[in-house]
């Protein structure tokens, strides 16, 4: 029997188990492969749906489904928390004191939010990135009438790049929608010399920025939030002064990684095209885990879980694997509540960030609906 | 600076793409003592025009920039 063990039941590792399944359905049904899908939630979440949340456009429940709906019948579904990876001895150690044994193992952890890691953040600081955190933004979102609303990306690399430029456009329209654009300010701030990563990202977003009255605040790196005077220092010497602040906190990867000696900062090191691990044999990441120069986005664990399905497949065979991630991501943008754009890019290539549409925005909304069928391996 | 240069701490950015290697900096620069000389080594050509400017605005000291034969190495000094 050869044990295919993945880790984290996100994107990554949801459509990473069913594609084995398909791709491996004869082997696994005459018992000679198991594909063994462990997660220590029983809920998969869709996090892209909760930018919509503090809007009231979406409930953190839309964003969230039973893993065992989601995963084809010859997928092996364990509910336990690892909390060792031996690579020597390939080996899994569980919470619970028991131990899996694999012969491939895939780590799909996902990313993690760390606002501890700056002074203040907790207290002073709301975010769209997990449940909690989306709904109670729309709670106070509900209330803001009036005074400086302060988008800050504070944490780099983040998940879903494009979400905070996202939600400075939304609020914006949002707010003029309910005529009280006038008596808010808005503020955008960004760690380096322009509003985005990307080039191209950066120049559209402030062109838009300017066109709206948003204000653009760059190499800003916040150092500390003062909750109780509500101001927000930066390494470079500078304060802001805010009244509601939404800010992208800083990620982690997974501890799991770090002390598995697998890569710095809980991100796995692995090769960029084949998504094997630099440091252990036998071993694979996707998703926001693995440390590839792209966006951490659903889209990229979509494209890397294929990938690394027929690399697996390949093995499984005795077949030389082939199958090779070339930075392939695909995102929409909202540009407000009612148009979108949207772009395509692999490894070093700027993407062209097309005009906004209301189709663009209805595809989003789409395909929102229909990831589920993403998470099912079938689009 | 020279390529004799002893830097206090080694930022190996290389193969990290446009901002990476600008915020690994920042992250670093962060914990370490005024006076403390770092190497930035970095693949990004965007980084040997972002990095100084950043620390121009940050108010710290740019030593110098060295070319070597796939990467370069930023040498900085913290204030």
């Amino acid at each position: 029997m050869h044990r295919i063990a993945i880790v984290g039941a996100g994107t990554g590792g949801t459509v990473l188990a069913n594609r084995l399944a398909e791709e491996l359905q004869t082997e696994i049904e005459a018992g000679d492969v198991e594909v063994r899908l462990i997660t220590a939630d029983p809920e998969h979440v869709y996090k892209p749906m909760f930018l919509y949340v503090p809007f009231g456009k979406k409930t953190v429940e839309d964003a969230k489904r039973p893993v065992e709906e989601l995963i084809d019948r010859r997928v092996t579904l364990s509910i336990g928390r690892v909390i060792d990876v031996d690579t020597d001895r390939k080996k899994l150690s569980f919470a619970d004191s028991s131990v899996l044994a694999y012969d491939q193992l895939v780590l799909a952890t996902g990313a993690t939010l760390e606002p501890e890691a700056v002074p203040g953040l907790a207290e002073g600081g709301h975010h769209f990135y997990g449940p909690d955190g989306a709904e109670r933004l729309r709670d106070e979102l509900a209330e803001f009438t009036e005074g400086h609303l302060v988008l800050s990306v504070v944490g780099v690399p983040h998940m879903c790049p494009a979400a905070p430029v996202e939600f400075v456009l939304m609020v914006d329209d949002w707010l003029r929608e309910r005529g009280l654009r006038e008596d808010v300010d808005l503020t955008y701030t960004y760690p380096i010399n322009r509003a985005h990563g990307l080039e191209s990202i950066a120049d559209w977003a402030t062109d838009l920025f300017e066109r709206r009255d948003i204000a653009l605040e760059t190499f800003f790196n916040v150092e500390e939030i003062d909750p109780d005077d509500e101001v927000i220092g930066t390494v470079e010497g500078n304060e802001l002064e805010y009244d509601l602040l939404v800010a992208i906190p800083p990620h982690a990867g997974s501890d799991l990684v770090t002390d598995a000696g697998l890569g710095e900062d809980g991100w796995v090191d692995v090769d960029r095209n084949t998504l094997e691990a630099t440091n252990a044999e036998d071993v694979y990441a996707v998703g926001d885990v693995a440390d590839v120069p792209t966006s951490k986005a659903g889209s990229v664990a979509h494209y890397e879980a294929g990938v690394v399905a027929d690399r697996l497949a390949s093995r499984v065979r005795g077949q030389t694997p082939t199958a090779t991630y070339d930075g392939k991501t695909v995102c929409f943008l909202e540009a407000g509540m009612s148009e979108a754009t949207f772009i395509e890019f692999t490894y070093g290539e700027e993407p062209f960030v097309r005009e906004p549409s209301k189709p663009l925005h209805w595809a989003k909304l789409g395909y929102n609906e229909s990831y589920w069928l993403t998470a099912r391996g079938l689009l | 600076m020279t390529e004799t240069t002893e830097p206090d701490v080694t930022i190996d950015s290389r193969d990290a793409t446009c901002p990476g290697p600008l915020m690994d900096l920042i992250g670093r620069v962060k914990t370490l003592e005024p006076g403390t000389v770092v190497e930035l080594q970095t693949t990004e050509r965007n980084s040997t025009t972002d990095v100084p400017e950043w620390l121009e605005e940050a108010g710290h000291d740019l030593l110098g920039i060295d070319e070597r034969d796939d990467h370069w190495n930023i040498y900085v000094e913290v204030n």
